[in-house]
């Protein structure tokens, strides 16, 4: 099953995911992390600049990764119950 | 209400520049994550889902307009326009960001606010009676008690690293309207035989993972001497509270462990030796702090009717409207669930409103209640339809104080990285079902749904005449029904009535129940909890599950 990187942002606390090179607030930039992630991840935890770096598991294709779990899609869509809130990339629908 | 005085302001003045400090030093990258998170969460910042969380602290519910339009201003400058009034009586905002946060902390010092101790192992806010000071049925007004315990337990060295969080409630009547035996301490206030007052004292109740109701501890400590009575509890609790196991670290575990009876021992050894120390204020303290919970300047000879004439009124005042002790004057609920609402949220514009209408009808006076709903404690019922009227047009008059409508949620798996599931969402589908009917409302009558989306009860689902668990079932959302749970004199903690549900499961269980209920009770006028304390679970289960 492919896995993607997520964090927040430490100044912000922004959602974020690893699009290749920097982050984005958008899940549908994430990028499939390969076994370079271990390293990734090292280095973006000694960076202490983003909060909880961590791989989760996705499904879909690259542009349309859905989180396998509930607690990813919420995180990635916005709060379902408020959709004046939501981030755009990944629908309420999809929770 | 009271006012802060040198030595509270210099107290948060001073917290506030050391946090300030620490918060720079983290986003200078001077100190790391894991050093940073303890101390942040002592100052009730959080990282939750979507961002930081910020819970500001409310000392026993009660807030003044300019307060109110202050947090109004954080939701509108810091936020995303709107709060969450929570269960603990106090307010969160979920869209923080650090960067801003120290003008933030400025911002709410201002008028005598802050944020620490409402997260972190120590004594949490004081909670107390929404009604307080305005209730025909209490001895005296509860919070000037609960202000000295906030001043005792503001940043007390010695708890301030208890083995797990710590709340105490506070009350002065016979119906408790605070879930007083649902705390760390619950404190009673009564008259004993003589006529003297002191306080009755629970101790080791409790939600979340092990829900308990508490033990009385003491029957009767004068009111002179329940500040040392506390600490001794307290002390009793820090040094046997078990700091090895986070779900058994609570004084609800040691006063299991130990039994009622060695506690008390204890506590009663405790209190000898520090009884005689001195610790409890003088009484120029007391008649201090009380003085500044005198009662307002009410209208003498204020009318004591009201003109019922609009229909839609009449349904609110019914509703949401208690009786006050001072003639001429009334107790009125506002609503924070109204149809397709959020339980708890209220947008920086309704604040205001709110805010505007305290100064011009209620005497600068506002209360949040731990139904997430909010009090004007003291208006005179010859304004009650201008204030109406003003609610109404802000949204805020949803007539449905205590019905099926008047859902307490948690904020769930939308916001809580605890979570296991949503919750906001199952109560506003069970709400949806019976929004459009206040008249059905009220036909089922007084009905406290509570909904959690975790073990740890933020939505105090074991206190639910119905309550509701949001549960993980291999990654999905899943609810267990719990039924019979009481938050008030008569507490009751609910039982699980059978197998979960998913999210369109448990709206339709709700629904069988309420249905069921309806069908059974003796007469209209009996609860849907005396029902089901008449005819056991066994019938409501087979309404279900049949």
């Amino acid at each position: 099953m492919p896995r993607i990187l997520t964090g927040n942002r430490l100044e912000t606390g922004d959602v974020l995911w690893w699009h290749g090179r920097c982050w984005s607030t958008q899940i549908s930039d994430a990028v499939e992390i390969g076994a370079e992630g271990e390293a990734l991840l090292a280095s973006l935890i000694a960076a202490e600049r983003i909060n909880d770096p961590t791989f989760i598991e996705v499904t879909g294709e690259p542009g349309a990764f859905v989180p396998t779990t509930t607690r990813e899609r919420v995180r990635a869509s916005g709060p379902s119950v408020r959709a004046d809130l939501a981030r755009g990339s990944l629908s309420v629908e999809a929770i | 209400m009271y006012r802060y005085d040198q030595y509270d302001q210099a107290i948060v003045d001073a917290r506030v520049a050391e946090f300030k400090d620490q918060v720079g030093r983290r986003l200078r990258n001077e100190i790391t994550e894991d050093q940073f998170k303890p101390l942040r969460l002592m100052n009730g910042l959080y990282l939750q889902l979507h961002a930081y969380m910020l819970r500001v602290a409310i000392p026993y519910g009660t807030l003044s307009g300019t307060q109110m339009r202050m947090l109004a201003h954080i939701a509108r400058t810091y936020d995303r326009d709107y709060g969450h009034f929570t269960t603990r009586q106090n307010i969160q905002y979920n869209w923080i960001k650090l960067e801003q946060f120290s003008d933030l902390l400025d911002d709410l010092s201002k008028v005598e606010m802050h944020a620490f101790q409402t997260s972190g192992n120590c004594i949490r806010n004081i909670s107390s009676d929404q009604f307080a000071g305005a209730a025909a049925d209490e001895i005296a007004d509860p919070r000037p008690y609960a202000e000295l315990l906030r001043q005792w337990s503001t940043l007390h060295p010695e708890f301030s690293f208890l083995p797990r969080k710590f709340k105490i409630a506070v009350i002065a009547s016979d119906s408790d309207r605070a879930a007083i035996q649902l705390h760390d301490i619950g404190l009673q206030l009564y008259r004993n035989a003589a006529g003297m007052p002191g306080f009755r004292v629970y101790v080791g109740g409790g939600m979340g993972r092990t829900p308990i109701i508490g033990k009385v501890v003491r029957e009767f400590i004068p009111v002179g001497q329940f500040l040392s009575y506390s600490e001794a509890i307290l002390r009793v609790y820090n040094r046997h509270g078990r700091r090895d196991n986070i779900y058994k670290a609570r004084i609800k575990i040691l006063v299991t462990e130990l039994g009622i009876e060695e506690f008390t021992r204890q506590v009663e050894a405790e209190w000898a030796t520090l009884e005689p120390l001195g610790l409890d204020a003088p009484q120029a303290e007391y008649d201090r702090i009380i003085a500044q919970f005198a009662d307002p300047a009410y209208e003498i000879g204020a009318p004591d009717t009201i003109d019922l004439s609009d229909p839609d009124f009449k349904l609110w005042v019914d509703q949401n409207v208690h009786a006050h002790k001072q003639p001429g004057y009334a107790i009125t609920t506002i609503s924070l669930k109204p149809k397709s609402g959020i339980p708890g949220d209220a947008s920086s514009a309704q604040m205001d409103v709110i805010a505007d209408l305290a100064e011009k009808y209620a005497h600068d006076e506002i209360r949040v209640t731990h139904s997430q709903n909010l009090v004007l404690a003291h208006v005179r019922k010859a304004d009650l339809y201008a204030v109406w009227q003003v609610l109404a047009a802000a949204d805020l008059a949803t007539p449905n104080l205590d019905l099926v409508t008047d859902i307490i949620a948690c904020p769930g798996m939308d916001y809580c990285t605890l979570a296991n599931a949503r919750s906001i969402p199952i109560a506003q589908k069970i709400a949806a079902k019976f929004e459009n009917s206040i008249s059905e409302q009220r036909d089922i009558g007084e009905l406290k749904i509570k909904v959690s989306g975790c073990i740890n009860g933020c939505g105090h689902h074991h206190a639910g005449h119905i309550g509701i668990l949001g549960v993980d079932k291999k990654g999905e959302e899943a609810y267990q029904l719990l039924l019979g749970g009481s938050g008030a004199e008569d507490a009751s903690l609910a039982k699980i009535l059978g197998p979960g549900f998913d999210e369109n499961g448990i709206v339709d269980a709700v629904d069988k129940l309420i249905a069921f209920y309806r069908s059974a009770r003796s007469a209209p006028t009996e609860r849907f909890l005396d029902t089901y304390r008449r005819l056991g679970a066994a019938p409501f289960k087979e309404a279900v599950y049949a």
